[in-house]
C-alpha cells in the first residue's frame, strides 16, 4: 500500500537538525581556526603559525597555565576515582539491596548534586567550609568536586548492575567464596564498562567545573577553568584561544573514548543464564 | 537489544545485608558536605550581615526585606516597593523561558530527524549532539563572546555580505545573554525528546494517515501528545540551569542583563559582599527550582497511572 506522503519525514527537519550543528559547532571551529592566527590582534588574520601554541608552553603564562593544568588533572583524577568508588558501592547497595526503609530517601539523597542549581551548592559549601574554619585551597576544591561527581557515576553504573542478573553472584556464594571475592573477580568484571564509564563521566565534569571552583577556590589556587576566565575577563587573548582549543580537543578525546567503551559494552551485554 | 535488560532477578542475597553499609559513604559525603550547607545557609540567610562578608548571629530578615523593600540608606524611611531586585528575579525567569522556546523550536526537529535515521547513521548524528554537551560549558561560552564581539567573525561575516552597513552591538545585550543561554543548553532538550522519539510506535502515525490525516495533523495530534514527557523533561533540563546561569549573562552580558546567578555572585565576590542577601537570593532560587521538580514529578506520576 502506498500513501501520498512519508510519514516519517517532514520537510524542513532536516535543515533544522543542520541548522543545529552549525549553531553547535560555529563557534568552537571559529575559535579553534583563529587559535592558529599568526597576529598579535584577535581581529586581523596574519597567516597560519602555532606561534599561540608555543606561547601557552614557554610564554609569560606558562608557568600559571601548568600549575592550573596540573591542579585541574590531580583533582579530577582523584575526584573521579574517590565519586565512582562510592557510587559503585552505592549503586550494589541500592539495585541489589531489595526494599528497604529508606530507599527513596536515599536515591533523593544520591540525585541532590544534580537536582541543586551549581550557584546554590557553591554559596552553600563556601558558607559551610568558612563557618567550620576549613581552609580553602585545594582540598576544599577536591571534597567539593567529589560531591557532585557521584551522582555523574552513579548513573552508568547503576544502569549497567540492573543489567546484570543476580545469578553469578549467588552461584560464587554457593561455591564458598566471600562477599568480598564475589564482588572483585564475579560482578566487578561484568560490571567493568559501567565503571569506567562513570569514572570518565565523573572526570569530565570535574575537569569542567567552573562555577563551584570558583566560589571555593581560596587565594592562589587555580584550575584551568578560573584561570581561563580570570585572563578572559581582561579581555579574549590569542594564547587563550589556543589554550582553549587544546582543553576542547582533550574533551573530544575523553568523549570519543567514552563512546567507544560504551560500545564494547554494548557489544558484550551482561551474560545471560 | 538484549543488552540491558536481564530477565531474572536482580535482588541477590549476596550483597542485601550490607545494605546499609554500602550506601553508608554516600549518605555521609553527600550529607555532611551538601545537605548540611544547604541548611546553614538556610540559617544564614536569616542573620544579620557583617560588614565586608561574614554574618554576626543575630536573627533578622533583613535579607528577605531588602528584596522587596527600600527603606532608605538609614533604613528609617516608610518601606516602598524596591524593583531591582524583583526585576532581575523577573528578568531571570524570562531569560529562561526564552531560552527554553528557543531549545525547544530548534531541538525538537533535530530529536526527531535524528530518532527516524537508520540504526546506522543515527549513532552518529547522536554524537554530533552530545559532543558540545561535554566540552567546557566556559571555553563554549568564551568562544560565542568571540564570535559575536563588535568587530568580531560574525560582524564582518554580515558587513561582507552586505547585510548591515554598520558592526551590530551583541555584546552585553539581553539578546546575547539568550543566545548564550540557548546556546549553552540546546544538547540538553534534543536528547530526552530523542529518547522518546525513538521509543515513539509508528504505527500509530501509520493508521492516522491511513484515515486521511494530514501529515502536519500527525505530528500535532498524535507524535506531540506521545513523546510529551520527553518534551517536558527537555524543557524542564533547560530551564532549570538557565535561571540560575552565571556564565552566559557575565561573560556575554553587561549591568543591564543582570541575572539571580550574577546577583549572587555578587555577595560573595564583588565589593557589596553581603552574605546573608546572598544566601537569601540562593534560597530563593532553590525554592523555585524544586518547585518547577515538583511540578515535574507530580506530572510523571500522573502520565504512569
Amino acid at each position: 500500500m502506498t500513501r501520498p506522503f512519508d510519514i516519517r519525514h517532514y520537510r524542513g527537519f532536516f535543515a533544522v537538525t543542520c541548522a543545529c550543528l552549525v549553531i553547535l559547532y560555529a563557534p568552537l571551529i571559529i575559535v579553534m581556526i583563529y587559535s592558529f592566527n599568526d597576529s598579535a590582534s584577535i581581529t586581523n588574520w596574519g597567516g597560519v603559525s602555532l606561534r599561540w601554541y608555543v606561547d601557552v608552553f614557554t610564554g609569560p603564562d606558562s608557568e600559571k597555565f601548568k600549575l592550573a593544568a596540573w591542579n585541574s588533572l590531580s583533582i579530577a583524577v582523584m575526584a573521579a576515582t574517590v565519586s565512582t568508588t562510592i557510587a559503585t558501592a552505592a549503586a550494589i547497595g541500592m539495585i541489589r539491596g531489595g526494599q528497604f526503609k529508606g530507599k527513596s530517601a536515599s536515591f533523593a539523597l544520591i540525585s541532590l548534586p544534580i537536582m541543586v542549581p551549581e550557584i546554590v551548592t557553591a554559596v552553600a559549601t563556601l558558607i559551610f567550609f568558612s563557618t567550620i574554619g576549613f581552609k580553602l585551597g585545594t582540598l576544599s576544591i577536591l571534597v567539593a568536586h567529589i560531591v557532585f561527581c557521584i551522582p555523574f557515576a552513579y548513573l552508568p553504573i547503576s544502569a549497567r548492575l540492573q543489567g546484570i542478573e543476580a545469578s553469578f553472584e549467588e552461584a560464587a556464594q554457593d561455591l564458598y567464596a566471600s562477599r568480598w571475592a564475589t564482588f572483585r573477580y564475579v560482578l566487578m568484571p561484568i560490571m567493568g564498562p559501567g565503571i569506567l564509564s562513570g569514572f570518565l563521566l565523573a572526570f569530565i565534569i570535574s575537569l569542567d567545573d567552573f562555577i563551584i571552583t570558583n566560589f571555593i577556590k581560596g587565594a592562589g589556587v587555580e584550575t584551568l577553568p578560573t584561570a581561563i576566565f580570570g585572563s578572559v575577563k581582561q579581555g579574549i587573548k590569542p594564547n587563550i584561544m589556543a589554550l582553549s582549543t587544546l582543553l576542547l580537543m582533550f574533551s573530544i578525546c575523553l568523549v570519543t573514548l567514552s563512546y567507544f567503551i560504551g560500545k564494547r559494552g554494548e557489544a558484550n551485554p551482561p551474560p545471560q543464564t | 537489544m538484549a543488552a540491558g535488560t536481564g530477565s531474572g532477578k536482580t535482588i541477590s542475597a549476596t550483597f542485601s545485608p550490607v545494605r546499609h553499609w554500602l550506601l553508608m559513604p554516600s549518605w555521609l559525603v553527600i550529607g555532611f558536605f551538601l545537605l548540611i550547607p544547604v541548611v546553614l545557609m538556610l540559617i544564614y540567610s536569616f542573620l544579620t550581615k557583617e560588614f565586608r562578608g561574614g554574618v554576626i548571629w543575630d536573627f533578622s530578615l533583613a535579607a528577605y526585606d531588602q528584596f522587596i523593600f527600600d527603606r532608605g540608606l538609614f533604613g528609617d524611611d516608610p518601606p516602598r516597593i524596591e524593583w531591582a531586585y524583583i526585576s532581575i528575579f523577573l528578568r531571570s525567569i524570562g531569560q529562561a523561558m526564552g531560552a527554553t522556546v528557543l531549545c525547544l523550536l530548534i531541538g525538537f526537529p533535530t530529536a526527531y530527524f535524528i530518532a527516524t535515521r537508520p540504526a546506522k547513521t543515527r549513532a552518529i548524528w547522536l554524537f554530533l549532539v552530545t559532543i558540545p554537551y561535554w566540552v567546557n560549558l566556559l571555553i563554549r561560552t568564551v568562544s560565542m563572546k568571540f564570535l559575536i564581539r563588535d568587530n568580531g567573525p560574525l560582524n564582518e561575516a554580515m558587513l561582507g555580505l552586505g547585510l548591515i552597513d554598520a558592526p551590530l552591538q551583541l555584546i552585553n545585550t539581553n539578546f546575547a545573554v539568550q543566545l548564550g543561554l540557548f546556546y549553552s543548553y540546546l544538547p540538553f532538550m534534543v536528547l530526552p525528546i530523542y529518547a522518546s522519539v525513538e521509543r515513539y510506535n509508528f504505527a500509530f502515525s501509520e493508521a492516522a494517515a491511513d484515515l486521511y490525516a494530514p501529515k502536519w495533523t500527525i505530528l500535532r495530534r498524535i507524535v506531540l501528545p506521545i513523546v510529551k514527557p520527553g518534551i517536558i523533561a527537555g524543557c524542564i533540563l533547560v530551564f532549570v540551569p538557565s535561571l540560575g546561569a552565571f556564565l552566559a549573562p557575565d561573560l556575554l552580558g553587561g549591568a543591564k542583563t543582570f541575572m539571580i546567578g550574577s546577583l549572587i555572585e555578587e555577595q560573595f565576590k564583588g565589593n557589596a559582599g553581603n552574605w546573608p542577601f546572598g544566601a537569601a537570593a540562593s534560597m530563593i532560587l532553590l525554592s523555585m527550582v524544586l518547585i518547577v521538580l515538583m511540578f515535574y514529578a507530580r506530572a510523571q506520576s500522573r502520565d504512569q497511572t
